[in-house]
């Protein structure tokens, strides 16, 4: 075997959860909760791909070998709206469909975020039309939009950091503010008490 | 070798000056009838030996809205045996305008002609199940008529000249 084909030093682990800030001394690592249950979620968050139409085939390109969405902890795509974190809607949602998509995300366990992928779930795209959900923000609340026709897999990685992003940053209790709470009745979503 | 002069002579000997406007478009004729000749039209055409149009291929409605008789609706039909197609046109007037149910003879209509209600509002009188196949249930209008424009009207977000169309004409009727 040739001498200089064998690494000599350690290769380089790019590693994705950087810690909080903290206190750190011997043998213990002290930090705010919060900012452990952040990084914990944004590291494995579960997608549940509600795909359509052609933003739905770059999705599974996303997904795929290639581009590999495994790699920010969403290996596990989740087809039950009862086990997602993430709602990714790819594609045209047509009027006909959108109750359907209401429903979906109603299903979802708190806490919950939504990304709209693409110029058709963003507003209604190309398809401007009396058939045609005009954009899926006016029927359940969105975190991030993603533009393009499709838009590329990196686009849509690129969304899913600034998911990544909200979940790591967000304050525990945000889901029990009456702010929060205010954004879901404005859809006519219920809310529960707990 | 059935031909389209060799059906048209069939149907005038039958049913005489109740077939008229004979055309001829990229080689299918054309005829077109009235609503109380149209079942006794396709019964003749489907149950013929001779002329055999076992198959009705599709069924479709048409708006003119500058026509006295506003609506078409339009059978297509097909012989197997004689390899030929035939299109059969009947207009009809008003605004809610009502055609005899096919769904008597080709069970296959019942989806066509819950369309043609859902886009152009044709009452097809007898229909088992006449409600919206496609579109929303608790849409208002019937889109594919001329006076409904095509966009969505809920957005507030476009300029309407900015995608070269002039408001006031796609927000006519509002």
């Amino acid at each position: 075997m040739n001498e200089s084909l064998i690494e000599t030093t350690p290769r380089r682990i790019n590693v994705a959860a950087n810690p909080p800030e903290g206190v750190t001394g011997d043998g213990y690592f002290a930090t705010r909760f919060e900012k452990v249950i952040g990084l914990a979620r944004k590291n494995s968050l579960w997608p549940l791909p509600f795909a359509t139409s052609c933003c739905g085939i770059e999705f599974m390109s996303t997904m795929a070998s290639h581009y590999d969405l495994a790699r920010f902890g969403s290996e596990r795509v989740s087809f039950s709206p009862r086990q997602a974190d993430l709602l990714m809607v790819m594609g045209t949602i047509a009027k006909k469909m959108g109750p359907i998509l209401k429903q979906v995300y109603e299903q979802m366990a708190e806490p919950r975020w939504v990304i709209s992928v693409g110029a058709c779930a963003c507003s209604g795209g190309i398809f401007d039309t009396y058939s045609v959900l005009q954009g899926i923000d006016q029927i359940i609340p969105v975190d991030v939009y993603v533009p393009g026709c499709p838009p590329r897999p990196e686009q849509i990685i690129d969304g899913f950091m600034k998911i990544q992003e909200l979940v790591h940053n967000e304050p525990m209790r945000r889901r029990n503010s009456g702010e929060y709470k205010d954004i879901l009745e404005s859809y006519g979503i219920k809310t529960f008490e707990n | 070798m059935l031909t389209n002069e060799r059906i048209l002579e069939r149907l005038k000997e039958k049913f005489g000056d109740r077939i008229a406007d004979t055309e001829l478009q990229f080689g299918i004729m054309s005829v077109s009838t009235d609503s109380d000749r149209i079942i006794q039209v396709m019964e003749f055409l489907k149950g013929d030996e001779e002329l055999d149009f076992v198959f009705l291929t599709d069924l479709c409605a048409v708006h003119y809205p500058d026509r006295v008789r506003k609506f078409d609706v339009i059978y297509h039909l097909h012989s197997f045996t004689n390899n030929i197609r035939l299109r059969v046109k009947l207009p009809l007037a008003g605004d809610s305008p009502k055609a005899p149910t096919m769904t008597t003879l080709w069970s296959s209509t019942n989806w066509m002609e819950r369309e043609t209600y859902d886009f152009y509002g044709v009452i097809f009188e007898g229909h088992p199940n006449l409600k919206r196949i496609l579109n929303v249930d608790d849409m208002t209008i019937f889109p594919l008529r001329k006076e409904y424009p095509l966009e969505d009207n809920t957005r507030k977000d476009k300029n309407d000249e900015m995608f070269g169309r002039d408001p006031r004409l796609i927000r006519a009727d509002q």
